[in-house]
């Protein structure tokens, strides 16, 4: 190995790649909004950021979709959001004074999803509960998992899952693939799927209802900006957004 | 070695030492005992012990034929096999899962005709064994094939003079000569199977007590009980120096 001219090379690469790291803000007039949003808003806030983008020009809206408690414990590690939208009003309670205004923009109910055609013929919330059924549903730590977990307890019906997953969108997947017989999600996940899954509506949805809180986050870098998100979205325009998508209102 | 070495090596050191300091510094060790044998903790650790055994055992299994083959013969296209073998240490883990699902999934390739047979494999402790053998192969396969080429074929073909026959040659001689390289082998394929959490989530999904090993847990966890989470880690930080140690003592590292 020589040596002088090789480190010398080394640490330039190395100061160019962090400086490059640094500098990602660009210019003066082109702006970032951060937008965190729960997994089973990623179709509809996906669409509004694409509609902010383009009523506030030089804004660049970058979302990030996970399952609410996670982007909780983000947010509060200090992730740079400057929007939370939660799929419940428990998690966004957590951030306590990091949400400096929650306001409620939508509300979404339970469905069944099942493999197209729904092969093992679920027909309703009972027979989730069917010795050999395979069902797969939400952690309880995330929204759709405290919703599963209330539903069952309103509705006497005990649900013996094969697995507990992490978000709505890993409920589909196991669904989608045919590999369970039946998932609990959100109404709205079931329209989004389109025929990827078959859904099955049951009389007792309307039992649990989750309710949807947006807030500005405290340690947004344009507060302002920030509030004109969560205007849009609680707009006429965003709330047809959402409700084309299946969700109600809150 | 030019001196100013030294420099950068530290900056390593210290970027693989920070993070393990940190963790433990996070623990809390009056809560440490209480969080480390909740039932839900114990469960866990169970089902890893069990699963990661039963896939170190499959490891082996598999794995010494395999590496023999490889070290001991030549045909066309072994190159390739080679390759072929060590992806997995390469993969994703959750490609790795994916490709189980593909497979083994209910209208996976041969998860067709399995559930045909009425077997159905995600979501079983079975399915977690599965995504670690898968993930931790190639570990065994590596150390023992190197072992095998270090150790010569020269005892082997001196037994086969004296009219030894080729199953007694690789019981009584080639076995006992790569020993340390297999144990290594073991020893880092269990490590790794503990350590699986890609493939496990992908394919197998996550039950209490079924399917959700300690990583799985830690994960799950770690949102709403960090201090859970961290003392979960802890354990498997310790296992995982235990292991090092191991293999390390019984060279071939």
């Amino acid at each position: 190995m020589t040596s002088k001219p090789g480190i010398g090379a080394v640490v330039t690469a190395a100061v160019l790649v962090l400086a490059g790291c640094g500098s990602a803000t660009g210019q003066a007039d082109e702006r970032d909004l951060t937008v965190f949003a729960a997994a089973s808003l990623t179709d509809t806030f996906t669409e509004l950021a694409e509609k902010f983008e383009k009523e506030h020009p030089g804004v660049k809206v970058t979302t990030s979709f996970g399952g609410s408690s996670d982007l909780v414990a983000q947010i509060e590690d200090g992730a740079p959001a400057d929007v939370f939208a939660s799929a419940d009003t428990k998690n966004m309670g957590k951030l306590g004074d990091l949400a400096t205004d929650p306001r409620d923009f939508a509300a979404n109910t339970l469905a069944i999803a099942t493999p197209p055609g729904n092969p093992a013929k679920i027909s309703g919330f009972q027979d989730l509960a069917e010795p050999g059924a395979k069902v797969v549903v939400c952690t309880i730590e995330v929204p759709c998992g405290n919703a599963a977990a209330e539903m069952e307890k309103r509705t006497g019906v005990d649900i013996d899952p094969v697995s507990e997953e992490q978000s709505v969108s890993d409920v589909l997947a196991k669904v989608t693939s045919g590999d369970a017989d039946a998932g609990l999600v959100y109404v709205t996940d079931v329209t989004a799927a389109g025929d990827s899954v078959t859904g099955v509506e049951f009389e007792e949805s309307g039992r649990v209802v989750n309710t949807y809180p947006i807030s500005v986050l405290d340690g947004a870098d344009d507060a302002e900006l920030a509030q004109a998100f969560v205007d849009l979205v609680l707009s006429e325009t965003g709330q047809k957004v959402l409700t084309d998508a299946g969700f109600s209102q809150p | 070695m030019p001196r100013w070495l030294w420099f950068p090596a530290a900056i390593a050191a210290a970027f693989i030492i920070l993070p393990l300091a940190a963790i433990v510094l996070r623990v809390d060790p009056t809560s440490l005992p209480s969080l480390v044998t909740s039932p839900s903790a114990l469960e866990a650790l169970w089902l890893s012990l069990r699963t990661a055994t039963a896939g170190t055992v499959l490891c082996i299994l598999l794995g010494v034929p395999l590496a023999t083959v490889l070290a001991r013969t030549s045909f066309r296209g072994q190159g390739l096999i080679r390759s072929l073998a060590l992806l997995p240490l390469v993969l994703p883990p959750v490609v790795s899962g994916l490709a189980l699902l593909y497979t083994f999934g209910r209208r996976g390739l041969l998860g067709q005709s399995l559930d045909l047979v009425g077997i159905q494999i995600p979501f079983t402790t079975l399915a977690v064994v599965i995504a670690q053998t898968f993930v931790a192969l190639p570990f065994l396969v590596i150390s023992l094939e190197g072992a095998l080429r270090t150790s010569g074929t020269r005892y082997e073909a001196v037994a086969a003079t004296l009219g030894a026959r080729p199953t007694t040659v690789f019981r009584r001689v080639t076995l006992p000569l790569v020993a340390p390289g297999l144990l290594s082998g073991s020893v880092l394929a269990f490590a790794r199977c503990l350590g699986e959490f890609g493939a496990t989530i992908t394919f197998a999904g996550n039950l209490p007590g079924v399917t959700s090993t300690m990583p799985l847990q830690v994960y799950l966890l770690r949102v709403d009980d960090p201090d859970a989470a961290v003392a979960l880690s802890l354990v498997l930080v310790v296992v995982a120096i235990a292991v090092i140690g191991f293999a390390r003592h019984g060279r071939a590292l």
